[in-house]
């Protein structure tokens, strides 16, 4: 398994990335909190730790802790927009629930 | 399922934590909103896609309120009860407006004279508070559509110049639209911000800010991660709509050059050619001619071609207009072109080639242009807002607030003490020791001021208050000492102790809105053109302040030793008295200082006599032997 991103995520990403003018790539991450127990985190990476994995999509380097990795093997990270929002989308196949939000889920 | 955005490493907000803070660029012509977005700076579009939201309000008929695109569109049809340009009038009271017979609006003064203006609409008295709470409210919907939750805050921008009652009046708005303001922030520091030049540990940056129709050109100096504006200046009837009205004449010229008969243009035919115009000086930016082609409502064809030689030809005037500014900026700043280290573009109208030709020739250096300078504040906003609402994590930016003008109070003979200067940085306490002017003295009325100038009548007055219960002493020998304080949030408080039986007297200043007539950029700017006449001034309310306390002592004096001279010595003194107190409603300061060392010199003698009766009576009865010598 892996994780993935959608072309039009891997290129908003590059942006991002250029904008602000350092990092090596894109962690995807979970954390236990939220109302359903599990959100997801989504930060730039300035250094990466030894036990991450490391994945590459459309040229960008998508990291992942182990812990995180069991939760979200499989997604697909996609960029989309919702009226005048916009923003990244976990498309995560473990996900059993979440919370109305969409901001935390259960596995 | 929300959308997230990409967070700084470790600063990932637990759900519904998110810290959404937006930058808010309420511009006079048109106002932006703009975020921070997975760590990059975005201005916030509407559903049409417009970034632009026009700072035009419309009542309409039906109770509704129409903001931007809408309420502009109307403008002309309906002009009493659409407001356009509302940034003009924040803060000021009906008599600081002087030009109101250009304005369609119905004003209505404030409770009293200095009390904020109202208009008067079909939905009601409207106040410039009120009306631009409506564009920010139009804003905040935008944003918070865009982002998909409340906003935590806001840092809105305002022009540099602009004094405390402006300041409050735009934090007034905020509030009453529902926005938790962060900070105000200077329009040409967010600008330099956008640019990153906060970056740098310090430097001198130059913003020319030429917009749809207001020039502005500020100095800026940072140092320590602060931001100082070293001097401001413009032309508050200058900017791009004056490009556009160029183009409109020459079209007319041509037009009347082909017609034999020429009827002068309906309402409809005259915003048709100015659209014209705009889209023709649009065009030349990238292009070497622009066609013009549009029928008029009488069915008359217009065809032209301007070329862009002759664009620059027809508004080189206005080029050159806008360097005169800069120029005074620069001497009042005592810069050379030499100590500018940057120099950034705002506003639309800095997209035509001749204003960056003008710019980098001026100041030898190519100007910053890549972001959009139309965004550019509202960008900068967005930044400062986003470590504000604490989304950054290390020890970035905070930029610290400066006082926009001097704080003092007045002196004797209606002089200006600064207490705190401009430019210094919040929060501050400043304390200085004042005296008592006559014999007896026992209350000081201490009269808080705002401004550059030296002489109060030239000054804002912000609050009055007296300090009694000083213990009764000879002039100059009570010790008051009065603190001025600004706090983090702006807010000024003044105290005043008596320092030998500690009374004490305070007040929290309150800015009224209302400003003494003319804005404060004139005040500024005035500071400097007015320094030699302020000189004099200050020169001539202390010769008189000087020969009043003269007088004063003279007449205490033959009051109650006049018995020591004949009847042509009192003549003689009183004469010089009355000679001097004439020359003290004029205008000599030179003449007054003459008639003071004439009138000290001629009551030498009675001085000396007066010792001498002093030191009889001291003496009177005692036996020398008896005194201690």
């Amino acid at each position: 398994m892996a994780i993935t991103l959608t072309e039009v995520a891997a290129k908003r990403v590059e942006k991002f990335l250029a904008n602000r003018g350092k990092g090596i790539g894109l962690r995807l991450g979970v954390k236990t909190t939220g109302c359903s127990g599990m959100a997801y985190t989504l930060e730039f990476v300035d250094e990466m730790h030894p036990e991450d994995s490391a994945f590459d999509s459309y040229g960008v380097k998508v990291i992942v802790d182990p812990k995180s990795l069991a939760y979200i093997d499989g997604t697909e990270l996609d960029f989309t927009k919702e009226g005048l929002n916009e923003g990244f989308k976990f498309n995560n196949p473990n996900v059993k629930d979440e919370c109305g939000c969409g901001e935390s889920f259960t596995v | 399922m929300a959308l997230l955005q990409i967070s700084e490493p470790g600063m990932s907000a637990a759900p519904h934590q998110h810290k959404l803070a937006v930058g808010i660029d309420l511009g006079t012509t048109n106002s932006l909103v703009a975020t921070i977005r997975s760590g990059m700076s975005t201005v916030l579009q509407d559903e049409h896609g417009h970034a632009l939201l026009p700072s035009v309000v419309r009542y309409l008929p039906n109770g509704e309120i129409a903001v931007g695109h809408e309420a502009l569109a109307q403008q002309s049809k309906d002009p009493v009860n659409t407001i356009a340009s509302v940034k003009r009038l924040m803060g000021r009271s009906l008599q600081d407006i002087v030009d109101r017979a250009h304005i369609p609006y119905h004003f209505v003064a404030g409770d009293d004279t200095q009390s904020m203006l109202q208009i008067e609409t079909r939905a009601g008295l409207k106040n410039p508070v009120e009306i631009s709470a409506e564009i920010l409210k139009a804003l905040k919907v935008r944003a918070e559509k865009a982002l998909g939750g409340e906003l935590t805050g806001a840092v809105i921008t305002v022009p540099a110049y602009f004094d405390d009652a402006q300041r409050q009046a735009t934090k007034d708005a905020a509030r009453l639209a529902g926005l938790h303001v962060l900070r105000l922030l200077n329009e040409p520091t967010a600008a330099a911000v956008a640019y990153g030049l906060d970056n740098a540990s310090e430097g001198i940056f130059v913003i020319y800010d030429l917009g749809g129709g207001t020039f502005d050109i500020s100095i800026l100096r940072l140092s320590k991660g602060v931001f100082e504006v070293m001097a401001t200046n413009g032309d508050s009837a200058l900017g791009g709509d004056d490009f556009d009205h160029r183009i409109y004449c020459w079209i007319l010229d041509q037009v009347r050059a082909n017609t034999q008969q020429f009827n002068p243009l309906n309402e409809e035919d005259t915003r048709l050619l100015l659209t014209k115009a705009r889209q023709a000086k649009e065009w030349l930016t990238d292009n070497h001619e622009a066609e013009i082609v549009c029928k008029l409502s009488n069915g008359h064809l217009v065809e032209a071609t301007l070329s862009a030689s002759t664009f620059v030809e027809l508004t080189q005037h206005l080029v050159i207009k806008t360097l005169s500014p800069t120029r005074k900026a620069m001497r009042d700043a005592e810069l050379s072109i030499e100590d500018i280290d940057g120099v950034v573009l705002v506003g639309g109208a800095t997209r035509m080639p001749q204003i960056r030709h003008a710019v980098e020739e001026y100041f030898k250096q190519e100007p910053l242009t890549n972001l959009d300078p139309d965004k550019v504040v509202a960008l900068g906003a967005a930044i400062q807002a986003n470590v504000l609402a604490g989304n950054r994590s290390d020890d970035d930016l905070l930029l610290l607030d400066v006082t926009p003008l001097s704080l003092g109070l007045e002196t004797m003979g209606g002089l200006v003490e600064k207490i705190i200067p401009r430019n210094s940085t919040l929060p501050i306490a400043r304390a200085q020791e004042f005296t008592t002017f006559k014999d007896g003295q026992t209350a000081m009325s201490i009269h808080v001021v705002q401004g550059e100038r030296e002489l109060v009548s030239d000054c804002r007055s912000l609050a009055r208050f007296e300090l009694r219960g000083i213990p009764p002493m000879a002039a100059g020998g009570a010790r008051i000492r009065v603190t001025f304080q600004i706090d983090a949030d702006g807010l000024l408080s003044v105290s005043a102790r008596e320092q030998t039986n500690g009374v004490e007297a305070n007040v929290v200043v309150k800015p009224a809105y209302g400003l003494s007539e003319d804005a404060i950029m004139t005040m500024l700017q005035s500071s400097f053109s007015a320094a030699e006449s302020d000189k004099q001034a200050r020169a001539l309310r202390e010769a008189i302040v000087d020969a009043e306390r003269l007088i004063d002592a003279i007449e205490v004096a033959l009051a109650k030793d006049g018995a020591l001279l004949s009847t042509e010595e009192q003549q003689a003194i009183k004469a010089e008295l009355q000679a001097l107190k004439t020359l003290c409603q004029g205008q000599d300061s030179h003449a007054i200082h003459q008639a003071s060392e004439a009138l000290n010199h001629a009551t030498e003698a009675f001085a000396a006599r007066r010792m001498d009766a002093s030191v009889k009576q001291a003496l009177a009865g005692q036996d020398l032997n008896t005194l201690d010598l």
